[in-house]
C-alpha cells in the first residue's frame, strides 16, 4: 500500500495531487505528519507543500469543474471529518482522469459522498447563520460564541459582514479557539487568551450593555407567548434545533 | 417602563400567533451603505417554539383592539382579554434591537381593526415607512393588508414591505357569513387584486427603468383555517389551486383550528386541533406546486376529503395502478415525480445520473429513494420484484400502513410448534 504524508492543509492536499501525477504513484491513504504508518505499508512518501504546484492543480481543477463543484471541494474540506481528505483526493483524481464531466454521476460512490458531505456542511452553515445570538457588550461590540461541528464559521462571514455592516461584532468559535472581529471596515481573524468571559454560555452581566438584559428577557418572553400550547411537540423542536446548539442560545439560557 | 414593554409584547404576541405564515423567503436584498440588514432569498428560521413551528420574524400586532366580532378570532371585540397598543417608535426600536442580535429576520406586522380599515392600515404603513426611510432598515418586512383598505394605502404599503398578505380564513362565503357577518370575501379579494396589479405594473416599470423601486418583491400569501367549518378538502384545495394561478400568490397556508372561543356554538367543539388533516393538506399543496398535479387528480367528487392514513401521492398511485410500474431508466421526469417514495430532489438526481449508466435498485437506495414505498411502483429491469399490479392496491396499502411493532414489544403470540390435539 502506498501512503502519502502531508501537512493537513488544503494546499498540502493539492501538492499531494501534483506529486502523485508527477511520480505516477497514487496513494491509498493520506496521513498527517505526526501519525503512525498503518500496517502493510510498502512506500511512504512525504509531501512538501509547494504553492506553485498547488496553484497549478487548482487552476487545472477550475478548468475541469464547474465553479459550484470547486466550492463543494472547499465545503467538504471544512467538514474536518476523518477520511474527507482522501475522498477529495479521489474525487479530484476522477475529475482529471475522465474526458467528460463526472460531476453529475451520482451512481459513483465518491461523487455521491462528496455531494452528501457538502450538503451536511452547508446545512451547518445555515444553522450557524440562524442560531448565532449576539450579546451587546458595554463597549458596543456585539459578541457571539459558537461551537459548530464542522469548521463552518468562515463560510458565514460574507453574510454577517453585509447584514450587520453598521455595528462592530465578534463571532468566536469556542471549539477551535479562534474567531473573527469586524470593526466597521474589515474582518480580521483573532484569538482570545481566555474564554472565561462566558460562564453558562453567555456574557457576564458586568460586561453587558445597559439594556442588554432587558432585550434578552423580551426575547424569551416573546417566544413563550408565541407557543401554541395545544400543538406542543418537543420532538419536532429538537429536530429543527438540535440540543447541541442550545448552550449559546439566548432563549435556552 | 421595562415591565410595561414586556407585558405589551407578550399580550400582542399572544394575539398574533394564530397567523401561521412565517416565511422570510422570496427576495434577496443587499445592505446599503449606512444601512442595516439584508434579506436571504432562501429564508432563515432563527428559532423554534415548543410547538415545533419556526420563528423567523417578529410576529406582532400593532394593537389587538378590534371593532369586529369574528367567531373564530381570539381578538374579537366580545372577548374579555388583555388589550394593548404599541406606539410606532416602540415597535420600530424593538424590531431593530432584536434584528441586531440576530434573533429575527424581520417584522411581521398585523393589527386589529380600530375605527375603520383605512385608519388602521395607515398606522401600520407608518411603522414600515419609518423602518425603511429613517432607520435605513433593509431586512425583511411582511405586512398584513387589512380587508377593505383602499387601493392607495395598499400601493403605499407595497413600496416598503417585501410581502403583503390578506387572509381568506373561512373557505366558503356562506360559512364566513355565519361566523363573521360583518365581513365578506369581496373585501378580502379586493386587496389581493390591488397587490397583484401593483406587482404587474411594477414589473413593467422595472423593464423600462432598472432603478424603479420594487413593489412587494416577495409577492403575497394567504391563509385558511382548517376544521372550524364543514368545508371539504376539495373546496379548500380548489381555492388554493385558483389562488396559485395568479403569479403573485406565493403561498397558501393552512392553519388547523385551535378551539379558542369554546362557548360559541357556531364553532365545532374539537378536543384537539386537526393536525393530521393540516399535514395532508400541506402535502397536497406541495403536489400542486412541485409535482405537477392538477387539483382534481388529488380530490374530486368521489373523494372530496384527503385520506388521513396515507399521503395524497400514495393515495393517487393506489387509485391509478394503470400508470405503474414506471421504468426508472426510461420514464420522463414527470412520470418519475409520481412515484411514491421519490421526492423532487431524488427525481432530479435520477434524471441526471442515468445518463452515465443504467440505474439499479442499489444505486437508487443510495440516492435516497424510499424503496419501502417505491418498490411496488417501479421496475429497474432486474430480478422480478413484487409490484402493485402483480398484487393489488389494497394489499400494497395494507402493507404500507401496517403499524410497526417495537422490538420486544411484539405481543402477537408466536405460534407454538406443540399443539394439543
Amino acid at each position: 500500500m502506498i501512503i502519502f504524508r502531508y501537512d493537513k492543509t488544503f494546499d498540502g492536499l493539492l501538492t499531494a495531487v501534483f506529486d502523485a501525477y508527477n511520480r505516477k504513484t497514487f496513494p491509498q491513504r493520506l496521513i498527517g505528519e505526526e501519525e503512525l504508518e498503518p500496517l502493510f505499508t510498502d512506500e511512504c512518501y512525504t509531501v512538501i507543500t509547494d504553492e506553485a504546484k498547488s496553484t497549478r492543480v487548482w487552476q487545472g481543477l477550475r478548468k475541469k469543474l464547474l465553479t459550484i463543484s470547486c466550492n463543494m471541494l472547499r465545503y467538504v474540506w471544512l467538514s474536518e471529518l476523518p477520511g474527507s481528505d482522501e475522498l477529495i483526493f479521489r474525487y479530484m483524481r476522477k475529475a482529471f482522469d475522465s474526458k467528460h464531466s463526472i460531476e453529475m454521476n451520482f451512481a459513483d460512490d465518491d461523487v455521491l459522498e462528496m455531494r452528501n458531505l457538502a450538503k451536511k456542511v452547508d446545512k451547518e452553515r445555515c444553522r450557524l447563520i440562524e442560531l448565532v445570538r449576539f450579546q451587546k457588550a458595554a463597549d458596543d461590540i456585539f459578541f457571539a460564541p459558537v461551537s459548530p461541528d464542522h469548521n463552518t464559521l468562515p463560510l458565514t462571514l460574507e453574510h454577517f459582514t453585509d447584514r450587520f455592516a453598521d455595528q462592530k461584532w465578534i463571532i468566536y468559535d469556542t471549539k477551535r479557539n479562534y474567531g473573527y472581529y469586524y470593526d466597521l471596515k474589515t474582518v480580521t481573524e483573532m484569538t482570545l487568551d481566555s474564554i472565561q468571559l462566558f460562564p453558562e454560555g453567555k456574557l457576564d452581566e458586568k460586561l453587558m450593555a445597559e439594556d442588554e438584559k432587558l432585550f434578552q428577557d423580551l426575547w424569551k418572553g416573546y417566544l413563550k407567548s408565541m407557543t401554541i400550547k395545544e400543538r406542543i411537540n418537543l420532538k419536532l423542536q429538537r429536530q429543527h434545533m438540535p440540543e447541541r446548539y442550545w448552550e449559546y442560545l439566548t432563549e435556552k439560557q | 417602563m421595562k415591565e410595561e414593554i414586556l407585558e405589551k409584547l407578550k399580550t400582542l404576541a399572544e394575539s398574533a400567533k394564530y397567523d401561521v405564515s412565517c416565511a422570510s423567503s422570496g427576495t434577496t436584498r443587499k445592505n446599503t451603505p449606512g444601512g442595516i440588514g439584508n434579506t436571504a432569498g432562501w429564508g432563515i428560521c432563527h428559532s423554534f417554539t415548543e410547538d415545533g413551528r419556526c420563528v423567523s420574524l417578529l410576529k406582532i400586532m400593532l394593537t389587538n383592539y378590534c371593532i369586529y366580532d369574528c367567531a373564530y378570532c381570539i381578538n374579537r371585540r366580545s372577548n374579555d382579554i388583555r388589550r394593548a397598543t404599541f406606539s410606532v417608535d416602540e415597535l420600530v426600536e424593538l424590531t431593530i434591537e432584536f434584528y441586531r442580535r440576530n434573533y429575527i429576520e424581520g417584522l411581521f406586522l398585523s393589527s386589529g381593526v380600530i375605527n375603520n380599515p383605512d385608519y388602521t392600515m395607515e398606522r401600520m404603513v407608518r411603522v414600515v415607512k419609518q423602518l425603511r426611510t429613517v432607520h435605513r432598515y433593509n431586512g425583511y418586512i411582511h405586512m398584513k393588508s387589512i380587508p377593505g383598505a383602499s387601493e392607495q394605502l395598499v400601493r403605499e404599503a407595497g413600496l416598503y414591505a417585501d410581502r403583503l398578505s390578506v387572509n381568506i380564513e373561512i373557505p366558503t362565503e356562506q360559512n364566513l357569513k355565519m361566523l363573521a357577518p360583518e365581513k365578506d370575501h369581496k373585501s378580502v379579494f379586493a386587496p389581493m387584486l390591488y397587490i397583484q396589479q401593483g406587482m404587474l405594473e411594477n414589473t413593467e416599470d422595472r423593464q423600462k427603468h432598472r432603478s424603479a423601486p420594487r413593489f412587494a418583491p416577495a409577492g403575497q400569501s394567504t391563509q385558511m383555517i382548517i376544521g372550524a367549518t364543514d368545508d371539504t378538502d376539495k373546496q379548500i384545495l380548489n381555492i388554493s389551486s385558483s389562488m396559485y394561478q395568479r403569479p403573485s400568490m406565493k403561498r397558501v397556508y393552512y392553519s388547523g383550528y385551535i378551539p379558542i372561543n369554546t362557548n360559541d356554538n357556531r364553532l365545532p367543539a374539537l378536543v384537539k386541533p386537526p393536525l393530521v388533516r393540516e399535514n395532508r393538506l400541506y402535502q397536497a399543496d406541495w403536489l400542486m406546486r412541485f409535482y405537477e398535479f392538477k387539483v382534481d387528480e388529488i380530490v374530486d367528487d368521489k373523494f372530496p376529503n384527503l385520506d388521513l392514513e396515507i399521503d395524497p401521492k400514495l393515495a393517487w398511485a393506489l387509485r391509478h395502478p394503470e400508470h405503474f410500474p414506471v421504468d426508472i431508466n426510461k420514464a420522463d421526469y414527470a412520470q418519475i415525480l409520481r412515484i411514491p417514495g421519490i421526492g423532487v430532489k431524488t427525481a432530479k438526481l435520477i434524471v441526471v445520473t442515468r445518463r452515465y449508466g443504467r440505474l439499479t435498485s442499489d444505486s437508487l437506495k443510495k440516492m435516497g429513494v424510499s424503496l419501502k414505498k417505491a418498490q411496488y411502483f417501479i421496475t429497474c429491469n432486474e430480478l422480478a420484484a413484487v409490484n402493485v399490479n402483480d398484487t393489488s392496491p389494497e394489499y400494497v396499502r395494507r402493507i404500507l400502513t401496517e403499524k410497526k411493532f417495537a422490538k420486544g414489544k411484539d405481543n402477537r403470540q408466536q405460534m407454538s410448534l406443540m399443539f394439543d390435539p
